[in-house]
């Protein structure tokens, strides 16, 4: 949903960021505004999971320049942990099996951590239960996991809806997806497509990083973005991504060559 | 008449204890087995006096059901206690056959710690099990100075025991604890040791297991905050096709030095052995772990796994992890793996990026790492709230 009057969330200008002195980001310029769902597609290694990260704060990502405002604030100088309570959240593709950390014991701290910053009153083990419980439903997943421990012995399917169930504890502002459907099969995909689409409402945004059209199929963005070379080459509207699945990514190494950058 | 301590029985072994002593001296660097011990501090806990006052006892109530008996050094542990149906103290004459019968079987004959209990040790505590007996808890009381005690558990044929030892130690103070189990055919001993102290007061504890086949032998030990601490669990399968599991929890911080030694030997074909110890060492700490399997060429057919998984919390911690495989026989199954590693970065980041601050991360990291043995207690461990004890010694 497209409203040039909404509140602008995340503001990127000119980012740059390395990993391990290796320079990926190379100047990426976004907005994104409340009540907005943004696709960012491209190859593997153009940069989309490593902003991604970046935002969040992974401590493995250098910013060598450029500033990202969420909500006004100078993001760069918060935490990661800090980011999260605010609004901030990353779908991990990858998620991270802990062992011995009880998966619910888990998600309580880190609900209670984000309401404390809403100005909400923490919810002791009872409440919680009837709370996550409640959320589940967003996902349809079953209660046994939350039993086990965070993402051990998960499926990638039930990793995915693990996030996704976090997304509906944490109810974030910007909540930035990385391949959220990469390892899905089309059951699992329509089951947290459709849990994405429940918790995206005017007054939070959502950016998708994705390969493919299929997630697009069921979540319909109002952004398309394409990455290479550690910017953003090209936005357009839901028919850029149709048009990828058409011609796929050759036009990027001639417009990159053009530019004077491939 | 019943024997639960055992002057009579004890006087004669103290006398050949004291005189092993004299002739051991103290543990050189040079015994392969101590070339990684604080020696200056075994040192102090030789010098130290015997049976001192017994501290203020901090021990919960035990959970219904569960018979305690308490070791302090000195007095009777079943004065005043009705034990349960199944549950007798031996005969002296079995007794005197039983005495020192599977330390032998064990390889633990000049062994300087055993001798070190055997020239002090005036308590004895030597019980039967027939049947299936409720919970059993024996906890050595905190007391200043040394406290030497010795168990001697003959677990019949069948019969079914769910055993916690706790060790608790504060200030100059040290156990000297030694056990001796024997496991008729299909027992099953469900055994767990919890000994968690100040950083000060430090513990011995050797165990010597004796399984006749069929017979199932769970071991859990989980320890904490000694300042010098080993603990030696040694098991042989008699005639092999028994099932020893070993599962260890070594937490160490400050200077503390914290060392488990394990010995299973397998005497007979079809025997399983499932090991995992873990050492988290925090501060200026050192955890050794050394973790012997012994597969003679009679025990064919041995299905062994061991992993040690060790966990440096700070760059002046120290971890040495050294499996040692004797392997003769040629059809077995023996694996074993170490890994040493410091907290993972991607799972803090995980639960950083959940608005999850960085030392509450790594608390749950911790927690998580100890649980996985903790939990593995016997059950009526939890009247002692284990992990929270261990994650509050954690100082740093």
């Amino acid at each position: 949903m497209i409203r040039p009057d909404a509140e602008l969330l995340l503001d990127i200008t000119d980012l740059h960021a390395s990993v391990e002195d290796q320079p990926i980001l190379k100047g990426v310029n976004l907005q994104v505004r409340s009540g907005e769902i943004h696709a960012v597609m491209g190859r593997n290694g153009s940069g989309k999971s490593t902003l991604s990260k970046v935002l969040a704060g992974h401590p493995a990502y250098r910013v060598t320049s450029g500033t990202v405002r969420y909500r006004g604030e100078n993001l760069f100088e918060l935490e990661a942990e800090e980011r999260a309570r605010l609004g901030v959240f990353l779908g991990f593709q990858y998620p991270v099996e802990i062992p011995g950390v009880s998966n619910l014991e888990f998600l309580r701290v880190a609900t209670n951590a984000r309401r404390l910053k809403q100005n909400l009153e923490e919810l002791d083990t009872f409440d919680f239960e009837d709370h996550v419980h409640e959320r589940l439903k967003v996902v349809q997943m079953d209660p046994a996991f939350l039993e086990r421990s965070v993402n051990e012995g998960f499926s990638g399917g039930e990793k995915k809806r693990n996030e996704i169930l976090q997304m509906a504890l944490l109810e974030p502002v910007v909540a930035i997806l990385d391949e959220t459907d990469s390892g899905l099969d089309i059951d699992a995909l329509r089951i947290v497509a459709g849990g994405v689409n429940q918790l995206a409402n005017a007054n939070n945004a959502t950016l998708l990083i994705t390969h493919y059209q299929r997630l697009l199929d069921e979540i319909t963005p109002d952004y398309v973005h394409v990455m290479a070379s550690g910017r953003i080459l090209r936005t357009g509207g839901r028919e850029l991504a149709l048009e990828l699945e058409q011609i796929g990514y050759d036009w990027v190494d001639k417009e990159l060559a053009a530019q004077g950058v491939a | 008449m019943a024997v639960s301590t055992g002057e009579h029985v004890l006087a004669p072994v103290q006398q050949r204890g004291q005189a092993a002593l004299g002739r051991l001296g103290l543990p050189t660097r040079k015994q392969e087995a101590w070339r990684l011990t604080n020696l200056s501090r075994l040192e102090a806990v030789a010098r130290m006096p015997v049976n001192g006052v017994a501290t203020a006892s901090d021990a919960p109530p035990c959970l219904d059901g569960v018979v305690r008996l308490v070791l302090d050094g000195v007095n009777d542990p079943l004065e005043g206690v009705t034990l349960p149906e199944g549950l007798t103290p031996l005969e002296p004459k079995e007794l005197e056959l039983a005495l020192g019968h599977t330390l032998d079987r064990c390889g633990l004959s000049d062994d300087w710690l055993v001798e070190f209990n055997h020239a002090s040790a005036q308590q004895l505590l030597a019980l039967r099990v027939c049947g299936t007996v409720p919970p059993l808890e024996i906890t050595m009381a905190a007391a200043s100075g040394l406290i030497p005690t010795r168990v001697l558990l003959v677990v019949e044929e069948k019969a079914q025991l769910e055993l916690l030892q706790v060790f608790s130690g504060r200030g100059e103070a040290a156990h000297s604890h030694l056990m001796e189990v024997h496991l008729g055919q299909e027992a099953q001993l469900n055994h767990g040791v919890l000994a968690c102290a100040d950083g000060v007061a430090a513990l011995f504890a050797q165990l010597a297991v004796e399984q006749e086949p069929r017979s199932t032998y769970n071991f859990t030990s989980v320890v904490q905050g000694w300042s010098l601490g080993r603990i030696e669990p040694r098991v042989v399968q008699v005639d092999g096709q028994a099932s020893t599991t070993l599962k260890g929890l070594a937490v160490a911080d400050l200077e503390q030095q914290l060392a488990v030694h394990t010995w299973v030997c397998f005497e007979g074909p079809d025997g399983e052995l499932d090991q995992l110890q873990k050492c988290l060492a925090a501060g200026r700490s050192h955890t050794i772990f050394n973790g012997a399997i012994n597969v003679p060429r009679k025990a064919q057919r041995t299905n062994a796994a061991q992993l040690s998984r060790n966990l440096l919390l700070s760059d002046r911690a120290r971890v040495d992890t050294k499996p040692e495989l004797e392997i003769v026989a040629d059809d077995v199954r023996c694996a074993h793996g170490a890994t040493v590693s410091q907290l993972q970065e991607d799972e803090l980041f995980y639960l950083r990026s959940r608005g999850i601050g960085a030392s509450d991360a790594a608390a749950l990291l911790l927690r998580g790492a100890c649980q996985e043995v903790v939990d593995l207690l016997p059950t009526h461990a939890s009247a002692w709230r284990p992990l929270e004890r261990v994650l509050e010694g954690l100082a740093s």
